[in-house]
């Protein structure tokens, strides 16, 4: 959701590239100028924090505390020592974490792109549905979260009940799956309506980039398919797909990173459990850093997640640039 | 579990108190090289300490910030005292910010550095010596003095449990234990007595029994922190067992008794007196629907059950189930944060605010408390509040954490442990036997880290 901020210099770059002999000249500070006050607040509270946390992870840092010792990579090296406290937890989420996008980032690319062409026809109730897919996306992690708790409820929950009234129970006892269902309480019925939750909470947010992109796609190319007698999997396939290559780009490196941060959806509906399989990443990192306050050990934490989520979007950016090539 | 106790020898010199001597804000950035610069143990006397608290403020007008997280049915309990000082002390405003306890912990410490804390603030009793360990509140012995507090009028482990290096940091407002909630209809529709509810190990698996009979799984094992962990708490120490040794040092939930107090809830659900997969809040809202007919939740419980119309039920102590007469119980605390600017004004105002509130803990009894002070909870006033009266019985079994700092750390792990095996996804005693293990890294590397 912050990520959204970066959307904007695709297309800044499109139309001044086409213009560069017709601006004005101006002076070679100009541009930071304009840059200027993102760049005082980017530096304050981005830049600076991330290096001093740097420095916080060298040393066994609580700050309340007067001293504040030098550990070297001590920090570092507790997270890859299987006998450290810090260990067991820190991999453990990384671990949820992993799962969480490995099983979240498909439906959130791929379902957004099936509605996105679809709410693109010209139908009736047409903005009405692009209204209601966006819908969810507009609430809050809190509301979306207690309202799921409760539907979700194994014992009490309305989901159950709903499935024991129209009799489903008795289908779902025939494929060999116990009612009522423990849908937070038992893996992997915990993952599945995490991800269930957040695909429905949030998809709306990549439909609208897709349908953006959608509508940048010049008409022409799909009546030169038509006129070749392309059928529309094939207009799909060779038209809107290569169209939207640059927008999915983007939406999968959001999406990853986006699914990456989970954190307030594990909190509220599941608290990490059961046991601690969907305790992620970020949990781990705000409980070390701000309930035992091992702030050192937290800031470790962070750079080794940040460290893996560098990778894992600069893999993402070279998968796309390699199939340009060929 | 064996490592040698080598915070014993040195009290805790270097990572001293600060006290209101200002030293704090300008220690933040520099303490790595501020050594040892903070006196020891005299420090605060160099302030306010020598003077007792007075009864009354005749200063100019300040303003209080007092920070609290009741944000359940107590909340409007504390902020009618709040509002009834206001009225009664024209010179001091106090103003009461109430956030969810969890924010309110890892907010509190950067608000006092940053010199923007407040004033008053109400801590748990398993957090003081945290938080007297990191400098994020001060000594009250002036203001227990003035209070004319002693050991004689607290239950032991409440007195004990707030002071810390040899200083009181908590003057205690209330002690809220876990209560055996029962809903008198349910036991009714089974055949057994509603006034009468099973209050030892046979009678109530008889009870049990009787409700499986009726159709009705009597007694939901929640595997969350509310209210599973405090309900396993209390059997571990009804079995004879605790948590921890007496002095924080290592983790003892790993023993027999532990493994027979967290088997007895698993079996609960074995047995179909729970089902399984209880969700949070669940056992409560239970209860409330008539789907069971026993939980052991917290005091403040009271308050919410009443406000359900219609509803029969009742609360006694804790059954005894272990054999050893024990039950749960939290307590508030109220606390002085270190200030960067301290104001002599805004002490004496707060310490008079403090015995102000402290004297009227009988109003704050009705928000579904029970009163630290025993003249209070001996008085005939409070024996009328039935419900808080029945619990406030328990007060001499009522056991709490070892005031060690960090002490909260290992409480993630004996949650977890609990979580795994009422899910049943782990034996009961390789649940424990995991999560102490997690756990004793944790207290040593805590001891290392607050006693240097």
């Amino acid at each position: 959701m912050a990520t959204t901020a970066t959307s904007p210099g695709r297309t800044g770059r499109r139309d001044s590239t086409g213009a560069t002999s017709r601006i004005r000249r101006h002076a070679p500070w100009t541009p930071y100028a304009f840059m200027a006050p993102f760049l005082a607040i980017f530096i304050t509270f981005v830049a600076a924090p991330a290096v001093f946390g740097l420095w916080m992870s060298l040393h066994d840092w609580d700050y309340m505390l007067e001293v504040k010792p030098f550990v070297g990579f001590a920090n570092y090296l507790n997270l890859f020592d299987s006998t450290s406290a810090a260990f067991e937890m820190f991999w453990n989420g990384i671990r949820a974490t992993g799962i969480f996008t490995v099983a979240s980032v498909p439906l959130l690319v791929g379902i957004p792109l099936g509605l996105a062409v679809l709410l693109n026809r010209r139908f009736p109730g047409r903005t009405f549905f692009r209204a209601v897919f966006f819908m969810p996306y507009v609430l809050g992690v809190a509301v979306v979260g207690l309202l799921f708790r409760f539907v979700l409820d194994p014992n009490i929950g309305i989901l159950n009940a709903a499935i024991d009234a129209v009799g489903l129970d008795s289908l779902l006892n025939a494929l060999g799956v116990g009612t009522p269902i423990p849908w937070i309480t038992a893996q992997p019925w915990a993952w599945i309506s995490l991800v269930a939750m957040t695909v429905w909470w949030t998809l709306g947010f990549n439909t609208i980039i897709y349908l953006a992109g959608l509508q940048d796609i010049p008409a022409e190319l799909y009546d030169a398919a038509k006129v070749d007698g392309a059928s529309s999997w094939q207009q799909f396939r060779h038209v809107t797909l290569p169209g939207l290559r640059s927008v999915l780009v983007f939406v999968v490196v959001i999406t990853v990173l986006a699914s990456a941060n989970m954190f307030g959806q594990s909190v509220l509906v599941t608290g990490g459990g059961p046991g601690d399989s969907t305790r992620t990443a970020l949990m781990v990192i705000l409980g070390e850093g701000l309930e035992s306050f091992r702030m050192g050990s937290a800031a470790a934490m962070s750079y080794l997640l940040a460290v893996f989520l560098g990778i894992v979007s600069i893999i993402n950016v070279l998968a796309v640039r390699e199939r340009r090539k060929s | 579990m064996s490592t040698t106790p080598r915070h014993s020898s040195t009290p805790l010199t270097r990572r001293r108190f600060l006290s209101a001597t200002g030293a704090l804000g300008a220690g933040t950035l520099l303490a790595a090289c501020g050594g040892g610069s903070a006196s020891p143990g005299s420090g605060s006397a160099s302030g306010p300490a020598a003077e007792p608290a007075a009864d009354t403020y005749d200063g100019p007008n300040v303003e209080l910030e007092f920070w609290n997280g009741f944000t359940g049915g107590d909340g409007p309990y504390m902020q009618a005292l709040v509002d009834a000082f206001n009225s009664e002390h024209e010179n001091v405003n106090v103003r009461m910010t109430v956030m969810e306890w969890a924010d309110y912990y890892s907010k509190l410490p950067a608000a006092v550095t940053s010199g923007r804390g407040p004033d008053v603030g109400i801590m748990h009793i398993d957090s003081l010596s945290t938080n007297a360990a990191r400098n994020v509140i001060m000594p009250l012995d002036d203001v227990a003095a003035a209070l004319d507090l002693n050991a004689s009028d607290f239950a032991e482990a409440v007195w004990n449990a707030g002071e810390y290096a040899g200083q009181r940091y908590g003057i205690p407002l209330d002690v809220h234990p876990l209560g055996y909630f029962y809903n008198k209809q349910v036991l009714a529709d089974a055949g057994l007595d509603p006034e009468d509810p099973p209050m030892d190990r046979d009678s109530y698996e008889a009870a049990l029994e009787a409700l499986k009979s009726a159709g009705v799984a009597g007694h939901w094992m929640s595997p969350h922190t509310f209210t599973g962990s405090m309900t396993l708490q209390s059997l571990i120490w009804q079995f004879g067992g605790s948590l921890f040794n007496d002095d924080g040092t290592e983790v003892t939930w790993d023993q027999d008794p532990a493994i027979e107090a967290l088997t007895w809830m698993v079996d609960a659900i074995n047995n179909d007196y729970s089902p399984s997969d209880v969700g949070q809040d669940a056992d409560a809202i239970a209860l409330q629907n008539g789907q069971t007919a026993f939980n052991w939740n917290g005091i403040w419980h009271i308050n919410t059950l009443k406000e359900v119309s219609g509803l029969e039920w009742g609360v006694a102590p804790l059954p005894n189930i272990g054999g050893t007469q024990a039950a749960w119980a939290g307590s508030h605390n109220f606390v002085m944060t270190s200030q960067r600017r301290p104001d002599e004004n805004k002490l004496d105002a707060a310490r008079v605010f403090i015995n102000w509130v402290s004297q009227q803990s009988l109003d704050w009894a009705e928000g579904g408390q029970v009163p630290a002070r025993s003249s209070v909870r001996e008085s005939a006033e409070f024996q009328e509040l039935t419900e808080q009266a029945a619990l406030a019985q328990q007060v001499d079994y009522l056991r709490f954490p070892p005031a060690v700092p960090g002490i909260g750390d290992a409480f993630a792990d004996f949650d977890q442990a609990l979580n795994e095996a009422v899910l049943l996804t782990k034996e009961p005693a390789k649940a424990l036997s995991d999560a102490a293990a997690r756990a004793t890294k944790k207290l040593e590397e805590n001891r290392d880290r607050y006693s240097e």
